[in-house]
């Protein structure tokens, strides 16, 4: 990589932590601590809504926003060229041959 | 075969299977000793990682812990799943792509050698806290099933354990904890799904879970207990907030898990692991509170109202009773148990939060095969943190003190040699805790996480994300976050200079993420006033945040 697409490469990668780790403080610690009584005024088929988001609904969250992450990190090194695998295979034939 | 029989037959299986496991995965040089080889599957790596961080206490503890507190339980939920979108996403790709051995090399490269004693300190301590509740667990789950004593339960645990970790350090460590996963998770949830269509006709306890929180909440309601959906019952707004954060920042700063990312082949495989150790906690996290809710439901159901004599028919009431850990008084002498709030009134006199898995099969009436296997499970939980925690005080001492600082010179055997010692000095300590339990496991607990939330978390972040961080800053960092902390907590359970002293109500468990704070901004300003790091520190940063090019420790030499 060359200098300027290393710091694009690095640039996008915090733009797209900002995002979930913003969504994930809205979730985890807005929605299920401080503003949890409210939305328990809403209810979610009988219980109430904050009180589900705080026991099942901020950790299938969580789960989601790794995913996304995992998904968009891989597209971005595949756009810049960057094959992990490939690249170590690499290294060890080279030096299986040199020895 | 009785439920004894069954305990047997699963814990021989279950334990044989982490045997065999252990000799097919000797490790044979340094790196298959501390990072498994750096060649770790991302999903076993997954089920690892979901293993090592699953303790006894997740496993037996943490349904009832939610059942009793109701809203206020959630905190260990969210933060002890939330943590890993901040492992995930600011800290496992770039220590997969500095890839060396442990939490105190990255702190020690990145920073200076004092940083690295100091990050080796924290990093014992908090393992030592841990592994002694596991310890115990061990023996506390052989003691109630398989009638031997507590001590005896805790010399088999640790015989097993010896044995695999220090014969295949974290190559041993890791394929065990992937049985032990799959051991924990089916013994977890073939309960759940009985009792779910049993009371809901629905055999997902997560749908069922709302069905029972209605009846519940009215039961509660009826006995004059806070409505069990009431939100502050335990915790005020602001320490929801406090402990659920100190929770998330502790458990991203937590050694043991940490340095799991560095046992994959590449930074691709690290993201991968991290989606997948939350997914399979998750599965049990999410479980948990449907199980304390059927659970709680199932007992007060039982009990409330009926007469004294019935209940001494049940076979469960009988066995739990004969443990201590549920007792019944007819204060009034009118035949009747009631289940109230009431101190004065309440002939429930005790009700074991531990009691909601563990003997949960048998309050729903499920087969004694399955009774057993919730045993094999709990063991499964508890020695699969044991090892992971054993594995960092091994590495603490082994590595970080013993070669790095004291003697570089070391050959590649002698340091295997050591490592393997460390690992049997480590069992040793953590079995002499286990049964010689320091009366105040709980609140050390809270200590280790504080603690973590406070020294690591910080100057790990800030060591990836800012170059301009430097030894100085974080040194001065580390001091001040633990000092604070741990002043802080410190006093408030022992008191140094009056127990149970608050600053604007902060309960001690929601300090960490003040004193993470406090460690930020002081990181900061030091750092500022001070020297910037040496070129070579800022190209070593620069390095670790971008995955492939000359990477996968070439530079550093540390895969082999």
């Amino acid at each position: 990589m060359t200098p300027t697409d290393r710091s694009k490469y690095w640039r996008t990668n915090l733009r797209l932590m900002t995002v979930l780790l913003t969504i994930w403080a809205v979730v985890g610690l807005g929605m299920s601590t401080l503003f949890v009584d409210s939305l328990n005024n809403i209810s979610l088929g009988g219980i109430p809504f904050g009180f589900w988001m705080g026991q099942q609904g901020s950790i299938f969250t969580f789960v989601a926003l790794i995913a996304f992450y995992v998904w968009r990190m891989e597209k971005l090194d595949e756009s810049y060229g960057i094959d992990e695998a490939a690249e170590l295979d690499a290294t060890r034939v080279a030096a299986g041959e040199a020895s | 075969m009785d439920t004894f029989g069954w305990t047997v037959l699963w814990v021989v299986i279950t334990f044989s299977l982490y045997i065999g496991i252990a000799i097919r995965s000797r490790a044979k040089n340094t790196s298959d000793y501390y990072v498994a080889g750096g060649g770790v599957p991302a999903v076993a790596n997954g089920a690892a990682v979901a293993a090592d961080w699953m303790s006894a206490a997740s496993f037996i503890s943490m349904a009832g812990l939610v059942a009793f507190m109701g809203y206020g339980g959630s905190v260990f939920l969210m933060g002890w799943t939330g943590g890993y979108v901040l492992l995930a996403l600011l800290l496992a790709p770039y220590l997969r792509k500095f890839g060396k051995y442990t939490v105190p090399d990255f702190v020690g490269d990145r920073y200076s050698d004092t940083a690295r004693v100091v990050a080796v300190v924290c990093a014992i301590f908090v393992s030592l806290t841990y592994v002694a509740g596991q310890m115990r667990g061990v023996g506390v789950v052989f003691s109630r099933f398989l009638e031997v004593s507590v001590n005896v339960g805790v010399f088999i645990g640790m015989a097993v354990v010896l044995f695999y970790a220090v014969l295949g350090g974290m190559k041993g460590i890791t394929w065990t904890q992937v049985a032990q996963y799959s051991v924990l998770i089916v013994a977890y949830l073939i309960p759940a799904i009985a009792i779910s269509t049993d009371l809901t006709g629905n055999p997902i306890p997560h749908l069922g879970f709302g069905e029972i929180l209605t009846k519940l909440d009215l039961i509660q309601a009826d006995l004059g207990f806070a409505e069990y959906t009431s939100e502050f019952a335990t915790f005020d707004r602001k320490n929801l907030f406090l402990i659920t954060a100190t929770l998330m920042f502790g458990t991203a700063g937590l050694p043991h898990v940490i340095v799991r990312f560095y046992t994959t082949r590449t930074v691709k495989e690290a993201r991968r692991s991290a989606f997948w150790a939350l997914f399979f906690i998750s599965i049990l996290y999410t479980t948990a509170p449907a199980i304390g809710v059927f659970s709680k439901y199932n007992v007060i159901d039982t009990v409330e109202g009926a007469s004294l004599a019935e209940l001494e028919q049940i076979d469960w009431v009988k066995g739990w009773s004969d443990t201590g850990l549920l007792a019944f008084d007819d204060k009034n002498g009118d035949g009747i148990i009631n289940y109230t709030p009431d101190e004065a009134t309440n002939e429930m006199v005790t009700f074991d939060r531990d009691i909601m898995v563990l003997a949960n099969p048998e309050v729903a009436g499920l087969p004694k095969i399955i009774v057993g296997l919730v045993a094999a499970g709990g063991l499964a939980a508890a020695l699969s943190t044991a090892s992971g925690l054993l594995l960092v005080i091994s590495s603490s001492i082994a590595h970080d003190l013993v070669y790095k600082l004291a003697r570089p010179d070391a050959t590649e055997a002698q340091r295997l040699l050591w490592g393997r010692l460390a690992m049997g000095l480590g069992v040793m300590v953590a079995g002499w805790f286990g049964i010689n339990p320091p009366g105040f496991v709980g609140e050390v607990v809270a200590l280790a996480f504080g603690l973590a939330a406070a020294s690591f978390f910080p100057i790990l972040t800030f060591g990836i994300f800012w170059k301009r961080a430097n030894a100085a800053g974080a040194v001065a960092g580390m001091a001040v976050g633990l000092t604070f902390a741990a002043l802080y907590m410190i006093n408030n359970i022992w008191g140094i200079w009056e127990k149970g002293w608050t600053l604007w109500g902060i309960n001690k468990s929601g300090i960490g993420i003040v004193a993470a704070v406090l460690n930020g901004i002081v990181l900061v300003a030091v750092s500022l006033m001070t020297k910037p790091p040496s070129q070579e520190l800022q190209d070593l940063v620069e390095d670790v945040r971008y995955p492939g090019e000359q990477s996968i420790g070439a530079k550093s030499g540390a895969i082999a």
